[in-house]
């Protein structure tokens, strides 16, 4: 039985699944009710200041796409860090740090710009036990008007410096949240690493519009007529947040930087991908939202099965490893050549891979033949796109299929090449290097 | 249960008013909102989509079905009667199962095909709910076309032909017009008088007049039609029921089906409908299949369909015998009828004869089969009667007894035009005369009109 248990810079969880810092970990309430469900940790969601706390507005703070079914796709809010009192939060943490020890409790936290600020709240959160904390350098809504948030994770040396409080503060543990909402992701990295963090976790949610009411021609989720852009999550978001995880994986400044994967997980193989990416462990919020706390219950399961048939003995066994693959367009290889193949028993004859193909790519299916309505690829025309593949609602009834070297690629006319050669050294590219790379 | 179930012989009020009502719900009940969502976002929008192909009036059904999942079901509704003014009825009475839901990428891949009758039911439900009138007419050509008859091919021709300006005339036989869908259908297939509903809504486009009570052959004839119109289309219905050709089926007792199940559905009370205790439905098509499923609603103990040939060569599909099945009627393969058995002048058995194929042919094998019968529905087929035609001058051509006519709907004679259930090559489908009706009223627009320029 393959061993999923979790060790993130020294905190450690029966499993890779943490509840991200959001409304399903801001109170000991629903905490308790994850941890019975399975949850590996917690990440406490976001305390703020002593204080009086914020406040959240009074209507609607969440906004969602669906696709068909009703199925949530994309989730955004405008609800802000937690709207309960700091003592109450920090005793809750304690009781349950106390009753579940194997758990792992992060806190997640958020307190002006200010050395002392910081300086203030480390020691009382530290006194609750908990695991580690969280900086919130994320939250795009809100808090970033007043100067936290993303507004601090948009500013890499923001960053470093508040990093470097922390560390300076604490012995706990420190993962710095980033935000997404930044043309380049490495560069805050680079600045929590500089700063001396222990691990990032990424992403936090995207600025977002989800929908406009065409009656009232306000955006939603509106308030009295108002609405601002919230943040977004969910499975919509999973392709940004993964290509930003292995852009930390793979660039040298930063590779081997501990990552908690967030983004749009709901399977295990979501939380696998992740993790194949180069994230350590993963964060959970909207599936959870979605569905409540039961699915953790599949990722373990799933997790622990695929991890079985495929051998792999523990976590470490699959953490980065699709990282190497990870490269850049001009390292792809050009003598590569795959051509579409419809599986004629598998296709249900609807239609759509030939209509993708003839009306916006390259007329590279047939729609009858010999009279009769059938699909079949022109190898001869088939530039090898995968958009059929794409658009075919039986799951592998089309398939790339590569052409092994010498076989005559149809639309070239040519042998394919067993050579690997890319942009770098293509007569084409007038910056062509002399020889590959 | 009513006291009036086991009641000998022919009669009514065998069922509580509940089970009455009960019985005679409807089949399919409408779609919801939630439930019209949720399935039309099972469509895949196919390419050239096997469903529109099955249509006979070629409704563009990927469209309108995404129409409806985007919240557009009046557009939904236009997309459809654009093709069929009558997609109301159809969406009722199509047999789906062996039309567009026959050939759904869904059902080849699930068994499940999208329901695309209640989804086109639904869309038309919003719009005639709303009374959305989608076709203004054009100018008035000041030509005027004589209809005969006001089912589904004649209500189409008028219809469109009321779009290019025309002025339209149909007289109609019976009292009221419809056709086949007022007189014609199962009960349970339209209720809440829908088809009177949708005579309202298709003739609110205006310049079409329904005459009722006027016979082609009896209150006038094909001649003064084309006398005094500038054309004519014959959109009449089969009038003959065959014959069972058994001794003895003069005896009381003996019903035609089409009429049994016009008056049932002319009826404002089912307890007031007289059934066998046991009846015997000979035949083996849709409507053999709506009147045994009816005498069973209707209370009778005993239902059994005698059919001369197989399962597989009946003509009612595959769901209607499943409903058959379903409503409790026994269904009974290659028997035919020899003898109806009466007893003071009433029905009281039938004798069959079992049947073999010899070749291509159908034989009786000589062995007997008596069933207890107190009621014997005829239902093996109706006829076209063209004597009605013959008070004209010249004589329309026929073929196999119905009227000939080319891929237009031109017949024979100048100006006259036909489709529907009384022409040759049919398939007496509504959606099939609903196609020839339209179909023909462009043509008639083109001969009238130079090519369509008025």
């Amino acid at each position: 039985m393959a061993d999923i248990r979790n060790n993130f810079v020294g905190i450690k969880s029966p499993n890779p699944f943490w509840l991200a810092s959001a409304p399903p970990t801001d109170k000991a309430y629903n905490v308790m009710r994850a941890f019975r469900a399975g949850w590996g940790g917690v990440v406490w969601k976001t305390l703020g200041e002593e204080g009086p706390p914020v406040v959240n507005v009074n209507g609607p703070r969440y906004g969602a796409i669906w696709g068909a079914d009703r199925r949530l796709l994309g989730l955004n809010n405008i609800e802000l860090i937690t709207d309960r009192d700091l003592q109450v939060n920090l005793r809750e943490i304690k009781q349950v740090k106390m009753d579940w020890p194997d758990r792992a409790i992060v806190v997640s936290l958020m307190v002006p710009c200010e050395e002392h600020a910081w300086k203030a709240i480390l020691p009382v959160v530290e006194e609750t036990g908990a695991d580690g904390i969280e900086l919130n350098f994320g939250c795009p809504h809100g808090m970033s008007e007043r100067g936290m948030g993303s507004a601090v994770g948009q500013v890499p040396e923001y960053i470093e410096m508040v990093v470097r409080w922390c560390k300076a503060n604490t012995r706990m543990p420190v993962i710095t949240k980033l935000t997404p909402n930044i043309t380049d992701i490495r560069k805050p990295a680079r600045a929590a690493l500089a700063g001396g963090t222990d691990a990032v976790s990424l992403i936090n949610t995207i600025n977002s519009i989800t929908g406009v009411n065409l009656d009232s021609f306000a955006p939603e989720p509106t308030i009295d007529g108002k609405g601002s852009h919230g943040g977004y999550c969910g499975p919509a978001v999973k392709p940004i947040a993964m290509n930003m995880v292995a852009e930390i994986a793979r660039d040298p400044e930063t590779h081997g930087l501990p990552i908690s994967g967030i983004g749009g997980i709901t399977t295990w193989r979501d939380a696998a991908e992740f993790m194949a990416l180069g994230a350590g462990n993963v964060q959970v919020c909207t599936a959870a939202m979605t569905y409540g706390f039961k699915i953790v219950q599949e990722m373990i399961a799933g997790l622990e099965n695929w991890m079985d048939e495929k051998g792999h003995a523990s976590l470490d066994d699959i953490v980065g490893r699709a990282t190497p693959n990870v490269t850049d367009w001009q390292y792809l290889n050009l003598n590569y050549v795959a051509k579409a193949h419809i599986d004629q028993e598998a296709c249900i004859k609807c239609g759509r891979c030939y209509i993708a193909c003839e009306d916006t790519s390259h007329q590279a299916i047939t729609s009858m033949v010999d009279g009769k309505r059938h699909f079949e690829v022109i190898e001869a025309e088939c530039v090898g796109c995968n958009l059929c593949v794409n658009v075919c609602p039986v799951e592998n009834c089309i398939t790339m299929e590569p052409l092994a070297a010498g076989v005559i690629d149809q639309r070239t006319g040519r042998p394919v090449s067993p050579v690997y050669a890319n942009w770098t050294t293509h007569p084409n590219n007038p910056m062509a290097k002399v020889a590959a790379e | 249960m009513a006291t009036g179930h086991f009641k000998q012989g022919i009669a009514g009020g065998r069922l509580s008013p509940e089970q009455y009502a009960d019985n005679f719900s409807d089949l399919h009940p409408p779609l919801d909102h939630h439930e019209a969502l949720v399935e039309s976002d099972r469509c895949y929008f196919c390419y050239d989509a096997p469903c529109m192909n099955a249509c006979p009036t070629s409704i563009d059904i990927p469209l309108f079905i995404r129409q409806i999942s985007t919240g557009n079901p009046i557009g939904a509704a236009k997309t459809i009667f654009d093709q069929n003014i009558l997609g109301g009825m159809c969406a009722r009475v199509c047999p789906t199962e062996t039309l567009c839901e026959e050939v759904c990428v869904r059902e080849v891949a699930e068994g499940k095909p999208v329901q695309i009758g209640r989804l086109q039911r639904y869309a038309t439900d919003v719009a005639m709910a709303e009374n959305r009138q989608f076709y203004p007419r054009a100018a008035a050509t000041g030509k005027t076309i004589a209809v005969v008859g006001a089912g589904p091919a004649g209500l189409a021709a008028a219809h469109r032909l009321a779009r290019h300006g025309h002025d339209v005339t149909i007289l109609e036989a019976r009292p009221k017009a419809g056709g086949l869908n007022e007189y014609g259908i199962a009960a349970y297939k339209s209720i809440d008088n829908f088809a009177q509903a949708e005579v309202e809504y298709v003739t609110s486009i205006g310049g079409i007049d329904i005459q009722n009570g006027k016979a082609l052959g009896r209150d006038y004839q094909l001649s003064d039609l084309t006398r005094n119109y500038d054309a004519v289309f014959l959109g009449m219905g089969l009038g003959g029921v065959n014959a069972l050709r058994a001794d003895g089926e003069d005896a009381q007792g003996v019903t035609n089906a089409v009429e049994f199940i016009a008056e049932l559905r002319q009826a404002s009370d089912f307890a007031s409908l007289p059934v066998g205790r046991r009846v015997v439905v000979i035949g083996g098509g849709m409507t053999a299949i709506d009147a045994a499923v009816q005498s069973k609603l209707l209370g009778a103990e005993e239902v059994t369909i005698c059919y001369r040939r197989g399962q597989e060569h009946m003509n009612a599909s595959e769901f209607e015998q499943d409903l058959a099945a379903a409503n409790g009627v026994i269904i009974r393969h290659w028997l035919q009828p020899k003898r109806v058995i009466a007893e003071g002048g009433k029905v009281s058995g039938i004798e069959l004869e079992y049947t073999a194929m010899e070749g291509d042919k159908l034989v009786g094998t000589g062995e007997r089969l008596t069933l207890t019968a107190d009621q014997v529905f005829k239902a093996i087929g109706q006829s076209f009667v063209p004597a009605a035609l013959n008070g004209s001058g010249a004589l329309l051509a026929l073929e196999a007894g119905r009227i000939k006519v080319d891929a237009e709907g031109r017949t024979s004679l100048p100006n006259v035009w036909a489709g529907g259930d009384c022409i040759f090559g049919g398939d007496d489908l509504t959606v099939s005369a609903v196609a020839q009706g339209r179909d023909a009223a462009e043509s008639i627009h083109r001969a009238l009109t130079s090519n369509g320029r008025a």
